[in-house]
């Protein structure tokens, strides 16, 4: 059912198309010319080992400004988004769950979502969400993560468990309701039961109107959250793209098989 | 002249208006003598060594201001806590003004300082208790010499003051420049409970000093919460000495608002007189604009088990000085001592100063004292995370800065003061949280 979606979906246009994009950060760079492009509906998943720009790509996307854009543009519905800032990007739909998420004593995580919907209902000249709305939204978004009630008076990420925090990260998204969802090593540090819950939490927040990026080291998310299309970075490329079947392949055989051939074709 | 020898001088003017055969005459006698003796504080003071007077010192003040002024409660409204039932006391130029202030002797006395010192049945009272919990110090001294209006509260054994009492003293600008010098005496006895809060506040931009004493004393198992709001004028300076002095059982809170003044200066000291006392001492600053706040607080553990919270917050950009220093001192008898001091503080930009100074002398060995000061900027990793969630870095700003200062709020138990300094917070930083508080 799902590729009757994907196959419908491709003759709209591209929700994200990345090209030749090159990202740099104090002077070094980690992103060498990555093309890339997600439709609506899709699932696609970069893999890649340790520093292959994985998560790089994920904060360029987000518009962080550690990193330096030197070649390149990203656009998103066939707009631009290179010279947006975070908030601009979040308040055209994009969503990025960190992976390690920033711990903000002081402000409750249900006060930080009331300001962070409100703020993205405002830069599209809608009036706040009317508070008795906004509380049965919670109230069913954190339901749909497991989340403890106590949980949403708690100090946003502060003293909270990974899993707590990943958690927490899809709640966001379920509350914002993005049009595409990166998730940046949502599984590191999650138990079985944590992303059982949290994948289960994505799954059902899909519609052939989003899509999902999922950034991962392992393939174990994957039988999770399944991809349409698995992409793998190395050294701050894609050097092949395939089907899920590829993810069970780097599983198996590593990245070092990619690592030679990418070298080869050099 | 000099303002000490302006002020030496009108001493003897100020003395033939009171009443040379009143007890408090021998003290004022000695304070003047004690000021005139040390003079102001310098920089060359060990505790003044971040915070010089010398810029307010230049004023020709007024020392008594030459004609009364008449408020209309509904100019001064904004400036009382005016959402909840409150007993005021409030002075205009340091004169009473009876017309803005709703005064008790039902229950209990939230009155005036002047009858306290002239009238006959106030006399014990005020031999026991005027003057007895302040040091040698030449600010206080000179308070003392000039003594002549203020707060007098006095809660009866277990009574609990039905409401809280409001301190409001206006300057008019009346006078070019003016000095006031309110002298407050606040005293819980056994078992009572009390809430104050109390505020400076300049009406002009004229040039306004006000040298105020306030000795709070706590009796055996009473509970009093102190507010201090400061967010005066950038004409108005403030030097504010508030002594509490706790007996066993009690516990005692002081959280100072800073948000505006020219130079403010809290001498904040607690003294432990007995078993099982909690003091809490909590503050927040937000200043910009060449202002200038100095923390110097004391806390004094004199008698085993007992505890102290201090948490200082401040937030500092466009020129402005930040000043803590924070001692505690833990007597060789004050045995299983719990004193926490916290002081955290952000320089929004690289022309606001921070200086933070914990100062811990420790006589007791089975003792539990931490303290930890950190100045920093605001995390960019968070702003980031907060703009990421479609928070623009304005207010993602403002978040973060408010989630800084909250934990301050916390305890703040009268909720129309929370709610009215996070608003005063939010206005400050220049923009609207998302939400209600």
């Amino acid at each position: 059912m799902h590729q009757n979606q994907t196959k419908y979906n491709y003759k709209r246009s591209n929700m994200l198309k990345i090209k030749n994009l090159h990202a740099s950060v104090e002077g070094e760079e980690i992103l060498k010319g990555i093309n890339l492009e997600i439709n609506p509906g899709e699932v696609h998943a970069i893999m890649g080992p340790n520093g292959s720009g994985k998560s790089t790509l994920a904060s360029v996307i987000a518009g962080n400004e550690d990193f330096e854009v030197t070649d390149g543009d990203i656009l998103f519905e066939k707009s631009n988004i290179s010279e947006l800032s975070p908030d601009e990007r979040a308040h055209k739909g994009i969503f990025l769950s960190f992976q390690y998420p920033v711990e903000i004593p002081g402000v409750s995580v249900t006060n930080f979502i009331k300001t962070s919907i409100n703020q993205v209902r405002k830069s599209r000249g809608q009036e706040d969400m009317p508070a008795n709305e906004m509380l049965k939204k919670i109230r069913e978004k954190s339901a749909l993560l497991e989340m403890d009630r106590k949980f949403l008076s708690r100090s946003l990420n502060d003293g909270f468990s990974g899993g707590e925090k990943k958690r927490n990260e899809i709640f966001q998204m379920a509350m914002l309701e993005p049009k595409l969802a990166i998730l940046d090593e949502t599984d590191s540090g999650l138990d079985i039961d944590a992303l059982r819950i949290v994948s289960e939490g994505v799954n059902r927040l899909r519609t052939n109107e989003n899509a999902t990026l999922v950034i991962t080291h392992y393939q174990r998310l994957l039988d999770y959250i399944v991809p349409d299309v698995v992409h793998v970075l190395l050294d701050g490329k894609i050097v092949k793209t395939g089907d899920k079947e590829l993810a069970k392949e780097l599983e198996e055989r590593g990245y070092d098989w990619l690592k030679e051939e990418s070298t080869a074709k050099v | 002249m000099s303002l000490k020898d302006k002020l030496i001088s009108s001493f003897l003017a100020f003395e033939e208006n009171i009443d040379l055969e009143n007890d408090i005459h021998t003290q004022r006698d000695s304070a003047i003598k004690y000021f005139e003796n040390t003079g102001f504080p310098t920089k060359k003071d060990e505790a003044w060594k971040y915070t010089s007077l010398n810029s307010i010192l230049k004023e020709d003040y007024s020392i008594f201001p030459k004609k009364e002024f008449a408020l209309d409660y509904k100019d001064v409204k904004k400036y009382f806590i005016h959402d909840i039932d409150t007993y005021t006391i409030v002075f205009v130029d340091g004169i009473y003004s009876s017309h803005l202030s709703s005064t008790t002797h039902d229950k209990f006395d939230a009155c005036l300082m002047s009858s306290a010192l002239n009238k006959a049945k106030y006399k014990s009272i005020i031999d026991t208790y005027f003057n007895k919990a302040t040091p040698e110090d030449s600010l206080v001294s000179l308070n003392t010499a000039f003594t002549r209006e203020g707060a007098y509260i006095r809660v009866p054994k277990n009574v609990a003051a039905e409401k809280p009492v409001q301190i409001i003293n206006f300057s008019t600008g009346s006078e070019t420049a003016l000095m006031v010098q309110p002298r407050n005496l606040i005293i819980a006895e056994d078992g009572s409970q009390l809430q104050i809060i109390e505020r400076h506040q300049s009406l002009t931009d004229n040039a306004v000093l006000t040298n105020s004493v306030t000795e709070v004393f706590v009796g055996k198992n009473a509970n009093v919460d102190y507010y201090k709001i400061q967010n005066d004028k950038t004409s108005a300076s403030l030097i504010d000495s508030t002594y509490v002095k706790q007996d066993r059982d009690s516990v005692a809170s002081v959280h100072t608002f800073s948000l505006g003044g020219k130079l403010t200066r809290n001498n904040l000291n607690f003294y432990q007189n007995g078993e099982n006392i909690n003091s809490i001492l909590k503050g927040v600053t937000i200043l910009e604009d060449k202002q200038h706040v100095d923390h110097n607080t004391l806390v004094h553990h004199q008698q085993p088990n007992c505890e102290s919270h201090q948490d200082y917050k401040g937030i500092f950009s466009d020129k402005s000085v930040g000043v803590f220093n924070g001692k505690v001192y833990v007597d060789k008898i004050a045995q299983k001592t719990d004193a926490y001091q916290s002081n955290n503080n952000i320089l929004i930009d690289d022309t606001s100063t921070c200086n933070s100074k914990p100062q811990l002398e420790i006589f007791a060995d089975d003792v539990k004292c931490s303290h930890g000061c950190t100045i920093g900027q605001l995390d960019n990793e968070a702003l980031y995370y907060l703009q990421t969630r479609g928070i623009p870095y304005k207010e993602a700003r403002a978040l973060l800065m408010f989630a800084f200062a909250n934990n301050v709020l916390d305890s703040v138990k009268i909720p129309e003061i929370k709610k009215r300094i996070t608003k005063q917070i939010a206005l400050k930083i220049g923009v609207e949280l998302g939400f209600d508080l």
